[in-house]
């Protein structure tokens, strides 16, 4: 077999420095509009005290449960011993650490008090969720910096198998942690499901993959590397059975809430009379994120077509987000029963009424900015650093 | 060679052990007297042999009144919250700070309409303390919960675990406040069962008052734990509700006639 060598991503440099240049100004702008909504106070979004988490988490939660996921490749690899996933292992520790990191600076720039992120490294309270997601978080960067090393220096790569297995189980933590933000919120009828907290994991598997797909193509793309198309065909195949997996953890989620007369109200908002959370739900998550890239990942007439495989992980991505976007303002969009078997006549604080929500654009920009620096960590990391090989060609000894 | 007469008489080890000395004081003198300070404070601290409760009666509570909310805004300073400028009044209705609110209901099969105050509902068992990551949502020992807003990071958690939409955030830079109500842009906020007159021996929140003043006299504060309460005798003889019973919080503001 042939001796696989790691080189650093290195691309003629205007084209390189270039696109830093491009991800460095829509990180400016998302950090100009973060500093916008800070110093005027979240009234310039299109935040209330009914909607309260809006864009900016639809982001963050997006980038993280997709940083989680975007390991899988690395685990497949190390831990369940995938030879055509090994040598894609340290691009996708790369790939986690760069989401991760996105997503969390979303979500604490848009704080009503992000100056006192130090409060929250200093105050804890350990029945909190989010409390134990600050350790999972913090946990997560060390860990897969440490099965990084291992993966890169053959001095330490005894460690490689252990080290590797705590990355999977974290992440597999990690994940559960950010469903169960929702899933433990007995109040609202949209989350308190236990069954969130493990559709998060699956949707992790599928848009970290997603988004593995596409970075890597676009990092060979950008050094003129090889890629074969054996192994682009066994990523491809992996990512339909996890797209078919979140369709069917969705229908298993409505499914249940149907058989509770308590919770058609909000099944029927979501699925039939939501206006634009049905539009999103039918029209994103299930046709473009579900039935759309399974259609041009399993059709024979795309078998080989790197067209295909990278529409179909945009289009999961895009998917994807439509479906934290249901969930997160969706779920709050639909009002609290207080009183059952009550119609709500009056209230100056919007009782059983439907919440509206714009989203404004200090809010995307900011999300935007998260994406961004996520890809330029990566970027910097596949320029620095030998995580990615120098040719992924098919192995000749081995078939599809 | 003469010796210098502004030098002190000192020789080296001396001044050393006196440098020891003085910065060792440094150090400690201000934890002692913050401990002095501290003891001070805990021992008028709230006690947990109280518990600060509410009853509203649904029938005594009048259409179209507003008269708790209104004092509830002016003793609190809620009243002081201005528009931004330029800013769309829909948007300002629904991002404005109001910790007590007036909901009139009815009663989808009989046709029965009922009016009542709403606010937080001092729950034995908050999920908004559950979730707060700082420890900035707390409940008091006496059963008040409030937001510490030292500590408060304007994450919103809270706000999406109260059952009760009870809470609400500052989105705007605030200008004027109250020293017994103090508020800030970016934190979350909600009714403390006037916390400042309870801390100064007062008996009577100022929506209570209100209400009586305006011969109403549907709400009913006093101590939950004390049997010879007027709250607790009217507890025992009436049957009353807490809203949101099966989450089992055992709230402290409860109602009759719902």
């Amino acid at each position: 077999m042939k001796t696989l060598h790691y080189r650093e991503l290195w691309c003629s440099s205007p084209r390189y420095w270039g696109g830093l240049a491009f991800l460095g100004v829509i990180i400016l702008i998302g950090l100009v509009a973060a500093f916008y909504m800070e110093h005027s106070g979240h009234y310039v979004t299109g935040m209330t005290n009914q909607i309260v988490w809006g864009l900016p988490h639809v982001f963050a939660i997006f980038l993280i449960v997709a940083a989680s996921g975007a390991l899988n490749v690395a685990s497949i690899g190390s831990v369940f011993g995938g030879p055509m996933y090994k040598p894609l292992g340290p691009f996708s520790s790369l790939l986690a650490i760069g989401l991760l990191a996105g997503g969390l600076m979303v979500l604490v720039l848009d704080l009503g008090r992000a100056d006192r992120l130090i409060v929250a490294m200093t105050n804890f309270n350990f029945k909190s969720i989010f409390t134990w997601n600050i350790f999972l978080y913090s946990g997560f960067f060390v860990i897969v910096g440490v099965y990084l090393w291992t993966m890169m220096d053959r001095k330490v790569e005894k460690f490689k198998r252990p080290v590797g297995f705590a990355a999977f189980f974290w992440r597999l933590i990690l994940t559960t942690g950010t469903g169960s933000i929702f899933g433990f919120l007995v109040a609202r009828e949209a989350y308190d499901a236990a069954v969130l907290a493990p559709m998060f994991i699956i949707m992790s598997f599928s848009y970290g993959l997603a988004f593995f797909i596409l970075t890597l193509m676009s990092a060979f793309w950008w050094a003129d590397r090889t890629l074969g198309d054996v192994r682009l065909a066994k990523l491809k195949n992996l990512l339909g059975v996890f797209v078919g997996s979140v369709l069917y953890f969705a229908l298993v989620y409505h499914i249940t809430n149907l058989y509770i007369t308590q919770h058609h109200g909000v099944e029927g908002f979501i699925l039939l009379n939501g206006g634009v959370y049905t539009s999103m739900f039918w029209i994103g998550q299930v046709l473009i994120g579900g039935v759309i890239p399974l259609f041009l990942l399993y059709s024979p007439a795309f078998a080989t077509s790197r067209l295909a495989i990278a529409s179909a992980s945009i289009l999961v991505l895009l998917g994807g987000f439509f479906q934290v976007y249901v969930i997160v303002i969706g779920g709050q969009a639909f009002p609290m029963n207080l009183f059952p078997g009550k119609e709500v006549l009056e209230s100056s604080f919007f009782d059983g009424q439907i919440a509206s929500y714009i989203p404004t654009m200090p809010e995307a920009l900011l999300g935007i900015a998260g994406i961004a620096v996520a890809m330029t960590l990566v970027a910097v990391g596949a320029r620095m650093l030998r995580v990615l090989p120098e040719t992924l060609e098919d192995p000749e000894d081995e078939c599809a | 060679m003469s010796k210098s007469v502004d030098q002190p008489e000192m020789n080296r080890r001396e001044f050393l052990g006196k440098t020891v000395v003085a910065a060792t004081a440094a150090t400690v003198a201000p934890g002692v007297l913050l401990t002095v300070a501290n003891a001070n404070s805990e021992q008028q601290g709230v006690s947990s042999d109280v518990r600060w409760g509410m009853l509203i009666d649904t029938n005594k509570c009048a259409d179209g009144c507003s008269a708790c909310v209104d004092a509830c805004n002016k003793e609190n300073g809620i009243d002081l919250q201005q528009k931004p400028e330029g800013h769309s009044d829909e948007m300002w209705e629904q991002q404005r700070v109001q910790w007590i609110r007036k909901v009139k209901l009815q009663d989808k099969q009989t046709g029965e309409q009922t009016n009542l105050p709403l606010m937080c509902q001092h729950c034995e068992f908050p999920p908004c303390v559950d979730v707060c990551p700082t420890g900035a949502s707390f409940k008091r020992a006496d059963g008040i919960v409030m937001v510490d807003r030292h500590i408060c990071i304007g994450c919103r958690y809270c706000m999406m675990a109260c059952p009760y939409k009870a809470r609400s955030f500052i989105h705007e830079e605030v200008a004027n406040q109250l020293a017994n109500a103090p508020r800030g842009k970016g934190c979350v906020e909600s009714c403390n069962l006037c916390a400042h007159r309870i801390d100064d021996g007062g008996t009577t929140t100022a929506c209570q008052d209100a209400c009586a003043s305006k011969g109403h006299n549907a709400i009913l504060f006093g101590d939950l734990k004390d049997p010879n309460s007027a709250i607790s005798k009217v507890l025992k003889e009436k049957s009353s509700r807490q809203i949101r019973a099966d989450l089992e919080l055992n709230t402290g503001v409860r109602y009759t006639n719902v």
